[in-house]
């Protein structure tokens, strides 16, 4: 079984020292990034069932040249190796283009399965792999909560949620699966897979490298533009009511009343 | 002139989702600020039903049957029926919900055409430059307002962005059958399930009452339910509930759960963690019961009553009665 991870190294949402460029976009290289949330959830996923199916998980990343660092502790969880799309001309691409990069770099790479997250915490799209199956032309498995591979008859079976419940999907393989966090915990890196991940490979591709115009793709072709930013209002202070329960329900009832909620 | 088009998108039982009776009312204001048209397009093995629920809120709607649409997963056939009605490089703008369908095919839909995506938008308006989303980025830390090189695209809606309200006359609707060989490869349903306690879709409430750790187990989830009840409102939760299994993962707030945005917002045993408060924190209002007045959600609730909330909690149900008579 071999799977594609598709990990992205985003802003530190706990550290909060997201940095913005002339352009309104992220300065990725000014802000201390992590593996986006989410993709953690999809690498543990693909580590379980490489653990109980046997074969390999890689990393697919499309980021900055110091994705490198961040790629590291992804590794350090398990997965094999990893591939990082970087190029200049990258920097400030919108949620097309990065779907064409990574459809074009895994068409390079031979898979059964590829994994991502169901969305980015900075930019919170949930767009690219819908897109990326698109291209590909592989079956598409969103929202999926759980897994089941059949490597003998080359399927693959997933429970994807549903506002109801779930549908039971099943497609041949290769295919793209996102995931949820139903799928369980992330593990934390063992000291032994933070020392095995220093000497994992990482190789680093161009645009040219995965056949693509670097003159159709990235920032300069992105086909969405932030014209403004701005601070939310500050929310007022705080009214901390302290007293017997029912002076505190009459605080939550008065408020509610004069905000005409109820 | 732009056509503003929208994707129907569903329920369960084939019926329109409410996000896309709130898309349509959206569209409708921008082709009226364009000076453009809005159209519906609806995509289901019998499209027709569907087709003439979008009608109400719109002048055209057009229904794609594909007999393909039913026994598999919706979104990849959705998308390529959209992308051969709308067209390749086109000059469209086409609103869709921010939720896991609308998404699956936004995401699709770009591929096909190219059509660039703004995602999450909670305000949508128009200007010479085509249409102007409002998002929130970092989670909810910075707002930003967002256009389309070229002035057309995809944008995905949260829900509530807009009230959904019919049109005076319903619209017309067409029929389109769809046999072009598909391209997309078609992903079978096996199996529904569905499963107990499936409750409405927590984005789409005006009040939500969440339990967190503080709860303690799957009977302090009553108490939760009872004062959601009380003020008509929905049931959402904390990471550390849902681990704990005392509520499913649909009603999960936050960095890995849904991204919510009611006018009251009642946090019950809930410490506020930065991955939580990103889920919640544009709610028109919070309020906190919380036996630690430094726990974090002290910083950015409106409200915070330091008490039990086995106490506070049992007063307020007792209070919103007395007021409701
Ligand atoms: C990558 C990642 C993603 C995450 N995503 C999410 C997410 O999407 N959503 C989410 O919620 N969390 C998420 N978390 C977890 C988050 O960091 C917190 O652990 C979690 O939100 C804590 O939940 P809690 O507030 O219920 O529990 P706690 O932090 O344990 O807080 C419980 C609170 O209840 C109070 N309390 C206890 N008993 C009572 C009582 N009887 N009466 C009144 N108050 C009482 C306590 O004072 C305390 O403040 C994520 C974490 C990571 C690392
Ligand atoms: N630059 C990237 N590199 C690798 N994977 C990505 C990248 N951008 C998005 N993804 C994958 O696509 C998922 C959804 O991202 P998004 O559509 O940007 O919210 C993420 O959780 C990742 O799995």
């Amino acid at each position: 079984m071999h799977i594609v991870v598709l990990t992205k190294p985003v802003p530190d949402p706990v550290a909060a020292a997201e940095r913005l460029g002339p352009d309104n976009r992220l300065d990725r290289a000014a802000s201390p990034a992590v593996v986006n949330g989410n993709d953690e959830y999809a690498l543990e996923a693909a580590l379980k069932l490489v653990d109980a199916l046997g074969g390999e998980v890689s990393l697919l990343t499309m980021a900055p040249a110091g994705g490198t660092d961040t790629m590291r502790k992804a590794l350090a969880m398990g997965a094999a190796r990893g591939v990082i799309v970087t190029d200049e001309v990258l920097a400030g691409s919108d949620t097309w283009s990065t779907t064409q990069v990574l459809a074009a770099a895994l068409g390079q790479l031979t898979f059964d399965l590829v994994l991502a997250g169901v969305d980015t915490s900075d930019g919170v799209g949930g767009v690219v792999p819908a897109g990326i199956a698109a291209l590909l032309r592989l079956p598409y498995l969103g929202n999926a909560a759980k897994i089941e591979p059949d490597p003998d008859s080359g399927t693959v079976r997933v429970r994807r949620l549903t506002t109801s419940g779930y549908d039971l999907l099943e497609a041949p393989m290769p295919a793209l699966v996102v995931c949820t966090q139903a799928l369980g915990e992330p593990r934390y890196p063992s000291l032994k897979g933070i020392m095995a991940a220093r000497s994992k490979e990482i190789v680093t591709r161009s645009l040219a490298d995965i056949g693509l115009d670097a003159s159709a793709i990235g920032g300069a072709s992105a086909l969405t533009v932030v014209k403004a930013t701005k601070r939310p209002p500050a929310r007022e202070a705080t009214k901390v009511v302290r007293g017997t329960p029912d002076e505190g329900a009459a605080a939550i009832v008065e408020l509610l009343a004069a905000r005409k909620v109820i | 002139m732009a056509v503003i088009w929208v994707i129907a998108e569903p329920n369960g039982d084939g019926t329109l989702a409410r996000i896309s009776a709130e898309a349509a009312t959206l569209a409708r204001g921008l082709a009226e600020a364009s000076g453009g048209s809005a159209t519906g397009l609806a995509v289901a093995a019998d499209a027709k039903g569907i087709a003439a629920e979008l009608a109400a809120y719109l002048p055209k709607v057009i229904a794609v049957s594909d007999a393909g649409a039913s026994g598999h997963s919706w979104a990849a056939v959705a998308a390529e029926r959209a992308a051969s009605v709308i067209g390749e490089g086109s000059d469209a703008v086409v609103l869709i919900g921010a939720g896991p369908d609308g998404r699956d095919v936004a995401g699709a839909l770009s591929a096909l055409t190219g059509l660039g995506v703004l995602a999450n938008a909670t305000e949508v308006s128009w200007s010479d430059d085509g249409p102007t989303a409002e998002t929130a980025a970092f989670g909810g830390k910075l707002l930003t307002t967002s256009q389309f090189v070229g002035g057309s695209g995809i944008v995905t809606v949260r829900p509530n962005t807009t009230e959904a309200a019919t049109a005076t006359t319903a619209g017309a609707v067409e029929e389109i059958k769809a046999d072009a060989e598909p391209v997309l490869p078609r992903v079978r349903i096996v199996e529904q399930v569905a499963e107990a306690g499936a409750a409405a879709p927590i984005e789409e409430a005006r009040v939500i009452v969440s339990g967190g750790r503080g709860v303690g187990g799957p009977e302090g989830f009553a108490l939760v339910e009872e004062i959601a009840s009380v003020l008509g409102g929905a049931v959402g939760a904390t990471r550390a509930a849902v681990d704990s299994g005392w509520i499913p993962y649909a009603q999960q707030i936050g960095q890995t759960g849904k991204i919510v945005k009611p006018e009251l917002y009642l946090a019950l045993g809930i410490s506020g963690a930065i991955q939580h408060k990103v889920g919640m924190q544009t709610a028109g209002t919070i309020v906190a019961v919380n036996r630690d007045p430094d726990a974090p959600i002290a910083e950015f609730a409106d409200l915070l009553v330091v008490g039990d909330l086995f106490e506070v909690g049992p007063a307020l149900v007792t209070a919103l009665r007395a007021r409701a008579g």
